[in-house]
């Protein structure tokens, strides 16, 4: 199958979309001809005009309340907030409005928008420009939350994420947008909330997000010659959640890691370690749940400790070998 | 345009349904049928109503906390208002929205807002909207003086402007930002002077004269509607009562309130219609008598409804 990078199957799927359905236009800063500050967008504005791809001043919130708007009225926009962290200055309008008013309103309205934005760290862009801020997301009832972790798995969830009624918080990761792999031309949607199995294996289960698919496939791979067979999960959408899916799994390998890049305190592996704790896998778990992920500090500029402060391929190693190994 | 008789009637019934609207949802609170808080704009009617009367039945608004007299103004039947005050599965929002959140979308009223300023950014997303579907409507986003100091206020008024956005941006300065003074709140004379930092009209009202209200709404209306983009009218007015359910008035005189009361915006327009000849006292009293019973009317409706059922708690998160 042709190969793309995960860039360039989110730029095909909104490519797609927008000439599919008139009512799909993209809004953000620098989106148009300079192409989105990881060029995401790039030639976008040249095949759909000025009127659906548009720039915006820098104005965070503003972005939000346009999306909310014209949503609420008909449109099906797709928002891009330029780096994660700058979602912080979009909130009141994500939280306090998209995501409750069709509640507040008794169920009458609906908010259609996809927010687009990268995470992430690895950029040496230090702590303002790097973080992994989606379980604030996930924290709040009436916004899904959708992460990709290929390139495949991007154009068809985008896909699914614009025709859905709800507002969906997509989060990229700049450090996948250049990695490739097969992408059909014809367009598809993955249902949201449906996790996939990216690798079987027997002796324990990885539940990883984003970028962290990729690192516990490498992983997975260098355990494989040490005998060690992982299975790694990858939730898709982490609100709402395919519980199913990672439950399953656990019950079959009794050993579970769980791999995120954001801050361990109040991240989404809790959430996660509580569902499988708290389902008919408890009763299979052969060790400890495992949690492993992003220190509890603001992401450091130098290079060396940037890339101490998230969990790499070798953490995830020695990680999954302890667990395996049953040294946990 | 000049306002037909008829039409002048039919606003002075909507500032009387709007104040025995909000007298009955404070004696609602009082008898401890209410729960929660709500935000009374008891003599600020001729800036709801004398704005909407400038639009046309098929353009949106955008209302506030203080919102109640927006949706009566925009034609709220009265009875599903009553019943979201009260919490009913018959209200509005099923009961889920309260006074903070009535949203009547088929008739135009895109909701209530509990956050200050909540509602400005999201004008900007309906203005584009109704743009993009080349659509022959407009947005009238209401806000307060609070609202004018927030964040939002700056980002959306710019992003309207560039655009040009077929929205009005109706500024209700009455006075006080909670217990704030927009003496203490602005270094400007008026809030619509800041309407030249982003290259739109400003203006500001009496926003106790119906009259002046509805002109100044209309000339934005029209110019918002042939694509000249937005406008911001700021209505100067007075809160006769406290910020919410609790407040005891520890920020202003007796004097003050009192002051105001004399500049009653409903017996303002009723002395004025007398004045034209477009009313006698006694048609006065009776739209002023059938707006009470309307409300009693509504009162009746609200409390036989049912509560909503527990086992629907959960609906509407989600699409």
């Amino acid at each position: 199958m042709r190969e793309l990078s995960y860039a360039e199957a989110i730029r095909e799927a909104l490519r797609q979309e927008m000439q599919r359905d008139e009512r799909v236009f993209i809004i953000g800063e620098d989106v148009g001809v300079y192409g989105g500050a990881f060029g995401v967008t790039l030639g976008l504005v040249e095949e759909f005009g000025e009127e659906r791809v548009i720039d915006t001043p820098i104005s965070e919130l503003g972005i939000a309340g346009a999306i909310t708007g014209a949503a609420l009225t008909g449109m099906r926009p797709v928002g891009e907030i330029m780096f994660m962290d700058f979602t912080t200055l979009a909130m009141e309008q994500l939280v306090n409005q998209a995501a409750k008013i069709r509640f507040m309103f008794g169920g009458k309205a609906k908010v259609p928008f996809v927010l687009r934005t990268p995470a992430g760290s690895g950029t040496g862009a230090a702590a303002q420009h790097s973080q992994s801020l989606e379980n604030w997301f996930v924290h709040v009832p009436g916004l899904k939350v959708v992460m990709p972790s290929t390139p495949y798995d991007a154009k068809g969830l985008l896909l699914a994420s614009i025709r859905d009624d709800n507002p969906v918080i997509f989060v990229e990761h700049k450090l996948l947008y250049k990695t490739r792999g097969p992408v059909p031309e014809e367009p598809y949607t993955i249902p949201l909330s449906t996790a996939e199995v990216k690798r079987e294996g027997r002796d324990l289960t990885i539940v990883a997000t984003s970028i962290m698919v990729k690192r516990s496939l490498e992983a997975a791979e260098q355990l494989a010659q040490e005998g060690i067979e992982v299975e790694v999960v990858d939730p898709r959408t982490l609100k709402p959640l395919d519980e199913e899916t990672i439950i399953r799994s656990v019950m079959k390998t009794g050993r579970v890691l769980i791999v995120h890049e954001a801050c361990k305190t109040g991240g989404y592996g809790g959430e996660l370690a509580a569902v499988i704790a708290g389902s008919e896998a408890f009763d299979y778990l052969d060790a400890p749940i495992v949690r492993l992920a992003g220190r509890d500090m603001p992401i450091p500029y130098n290079r060396t400790l940037e890339y101490h402060t998230v969990p790499q391929v070798e953490n995830i190693v020695e990680a999954a070998r302890q667990l395996a190994q049953g040294r946990v | 345009m000049a306002l037909s008789e008829a039409r002048k009637r039919e606003l002075l019934r909507q500032m009387y349904t709007i104040r025995a609207f909000e007298e009955k949802a404070e004696q609602l609170y009082a008898l401890g049928k209410v729960h929660g808080t709500m935000h009374l704009s008891i003599g600020e009617e001729a800036s709801a109503v004398g704005s909407i009367a400038a639009l046309r039945p098929d353009d949106l608004i955008l209302s506030t906390h203080r919102g109640h007299g927006h949706c009566i103004a925009k034609g709220a039947d009265l009875n599903r208002m009553m019943a979201e005050f009260m919490g009913k599965e018959s209200g509005y929002c099923r009961g889920r929205g309260g006074s903070m959140h009535i949203a009547d979308l088929e008739g135009g009223n895109l909701g209530a807002n509990g956050v200050v300023g909540g509602g400005i950014p999201i004008a900007v997303g309906v203005g584009l909207s109704l743009k993009m579907q080349k659509r022959d409507q407009i947005i009238l986003c209401f806000f307060g003086d609070g609202a004018a100091n927030t964040g939002p206020f700056h980002e959306s008024l710019n992003m309207a402007a560039i655009w040009k956005l077929p929205v009005v941006y109706v500024c209700e300065n009455n006075q006080y930002a909670m217990s704030f003074s927009v003496k203490r709140a602005f270094a400007i004379e008026h809030i619509s002077d800041r309407a030249a930092a982003y290259g739109m009209p400003g203006v500001t009202v009496d926003g106790n004269d119906l009259l002046a209200v509805y002109e100044a709404v209309s000339q934005a209306a029209k110019r918002a509607r042939e694509g000249e983009g937005p406008t911001l009218v700021e209505n100067v007015t007075y809160r006769w009562r406290g910020h919410s359910k609790s407040d005891a008035n520890r920020y202003r005189t007796r004097e003050e309130i009192e002051a105001w009361k004399k500049k009653c915006p409903i017996k303002r327009f009723r002395a004025h219609l007398i004045e034209e000849g477009v009313l006698t006292e006694e048609e006065a009293d009776r739209i002023e008598q059938e707006a009470y019973a309307a409300i009693d009317a509504a009162v009746a409706f609200a409390e036989a409804s049912p509560e909503p059922d527990l086992s629907t708690i959960e609906e509407g998160v989600y699409a």
